[in-house]
């Protein structure tokens, strides 16, 4: 195995695109030096990302902020304006394991591991995330959804990785939440996760909406069904219902020790009923 | 496969070694720098054993490749006491009797100390929240959470 650690992005792409099959971005390593362990395969290159000049930037832009692709989730919770405009989005970043993988592990890894459970996906499929994607032909910027193709696979071409990753401003009395349910209250794998973004009209009613599924399909859910049939309403409990309901019927979970198929269409619908309760919430503070 | 030569620093000295692209920087500790004291109890970022500092923030050492160390700076259990006087947080958990076997003791001081450094009064729900990455098979936690929110009172008057 070859390990490089180049310095300028195009180095980068021009490594991934003329190494081998096997060969990774290493971002935090989280996902990656776990699987060269457990799977005992060997990886032919590892080209590691972190020496990139603003590569570990979160930057705050005239209409959102930009996330490098080396940003550790810990680093997101600390840092404020963030926490402020998406905090169901940091929530979801620092939910991810424990002090010492928050030390390393990045929102694109978790994109990029393309595990229909990771949990920063929903949230960030719910505030209309971009991945910003560089690779040998240039650049091209692709809604975060597009990237997982089912378990372990991407839509990323040869030599293309995610150089960060962009948030839009969700612009005034909007709000965000991520829930997640687990068997236990750290460490562990959703069962199911639910993302939502709102913003509401002057009036108090809900203007816009995005609603969006983990762990309950081979790739993440945009629920936009879901999301239409709480627009113009204030979240009452018809609409709370509406929306609970069309979760579980568009969820196309599998059954495993974690959960049946059942339970997952029922707390996918418990959790973006209660996550809409938090979002909402949050946009009338905003 | 070739070696890789990669210049670090480790508890304020400047090291250099060699070390295969594939190695972690857990056994570069261990079996190249006879520093034993992080220890490896799963290999796959579960149980903290394996835990230093690394720039500030603390990392499972099995998680990282020793390759990536270059440029860094590493902070061990092994430079934590000043000579022989022992760190708050060492002297504490012997006070509180928060170890048995040892195995995870210097991964919970190194996470410990990454949490102090940071927060030097954190709530026992804080400790127990950033702790939760250590496993321990032994104490049953509620020791080693007192020690800590003991060594945090010392080390806020050493401060005063
Ligand atoms: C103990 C433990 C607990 C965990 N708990 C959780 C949890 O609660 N929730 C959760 O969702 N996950 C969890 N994980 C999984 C993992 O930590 C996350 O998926 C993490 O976000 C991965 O990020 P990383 O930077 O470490 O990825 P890496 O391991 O560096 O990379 C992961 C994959 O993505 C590719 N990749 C990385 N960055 C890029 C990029 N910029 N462009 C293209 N490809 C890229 C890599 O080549 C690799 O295939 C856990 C892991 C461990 C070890
Ligand atoms: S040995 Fe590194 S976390 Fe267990
Ligand atoms: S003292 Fe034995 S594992 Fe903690």
């Amino acid at each position: 195995m070859r390990y490089e650690r180049p310095a300028t992005i195009e180095d980068v792409t021009a490594l991934l695109a003329s190494g081998g099959e096997k060969s990774f971005v290493l971002a935090g390593g989280t996902d990656l030096l776990v699987r060269m362990k457990n799977d005992a395969f060997e990886a032919d290159l590892i080209v590691d990302i972190k020496a990139i000049e603003g590569m570990s930037d979160v930057t705050r832009t005239a209409d959102g902020f930009e996330i490098g692709a080396a940003v550790p989730c810990a680093a997101l919770g600390e840092n404020a304006e963030l926490s402020r405009v998406w905090p169901g989005v940091v929530e979801a970043a620092n939910l991810i394991g424990s002090t010492q993988i928050q030390g390393r592990c990045t929102i694109s890894g978790n994109l990029c591991n393309a595990s229909p459970a990771a949990d920063s996906v929903p949230a960030m499929v719910a505030a209309g995330a971009l991945a910003r994607i560089a690779g040998p032909d240039g650049r091209r910027t692709v809604p975060v959804q597009d990237i997982p193709q089912g378990p372990g696979k991407t839509s990323l071409r040869k030599g293309e990785f995610i150089e960060a990753i962009v948030l839009p401003d969700p612009g005034p009395r909007s709000g965000d939440a991520y829930l997640r349910f687990i068997p236990r209250t750290e460490m562990d794998i959703a069962v199911v996760g639910v993302g939502v973004q709102l913003t509401l009209a002057e009036d108090g009613s809900i203007a816009s909406a995005r609603v969006a599924l983990g762990a309950v399909g081979p790739k993440v859910i945009e629920a936009t069904e879901a999301a239409e049939t709480i627009i113009g309403t204030r979240l009452d409990q018809p609409a709370l219902d509406a929306l609970a309901a069309v979760c579980s019927e568009v969820s196309t979970p599998i059954a495993d020790k974690r959960g049946t198929v059942d339970f997952r269409k029922q707390v996918v619908g418990v959790l973006a009923a209660r996550a809409a309760k938090i979002a909402y919430q949050r946009a009338g503070e905003d | 496969m070739a070696s890789l030569p990669v210049s670090t620093t480790i508890n304020s000295d400047d090291v250099e070694y060699l070390c295969h692209a594939d190695e972690s920087l857990l056994d570069v500790l261990r079996d190249r720098l006879g520093l034993m004291g992080a220890k490896e109890g799963c290999g796959t970022g579960d149980c903290g054993a394996c835990s230093v500092i690394m720039d500030g923030r603390v990392v499972c050492s099995c998680l990282v490749l020793g390759a990536e160390a270059e440029g860094r700076n590493i902070e061990t259990i092994e430079g934590m006491a000043d000579g022989n006087t022992l760190h708050p947080l060492q002297q504490k958990f012997i006070e509180h009797a928060a170890l048995q076997c040892g195995i995870c003791t210097p991964g919970f001081l190194m996470a410990a100390k990454a949490l102090l450094d940071t927060n030097p009064d954190p709530s026992e729900e804080e400790i127990r929240f950033w702790l939760a990455g250590n496993l321990c098979r032994c104490t049953g936690y509620d020791k080693i959470v007192r020690a800590v929110a003991d060594a945090a009172i010392v080390m806020r008057e050493e401060r005063a």
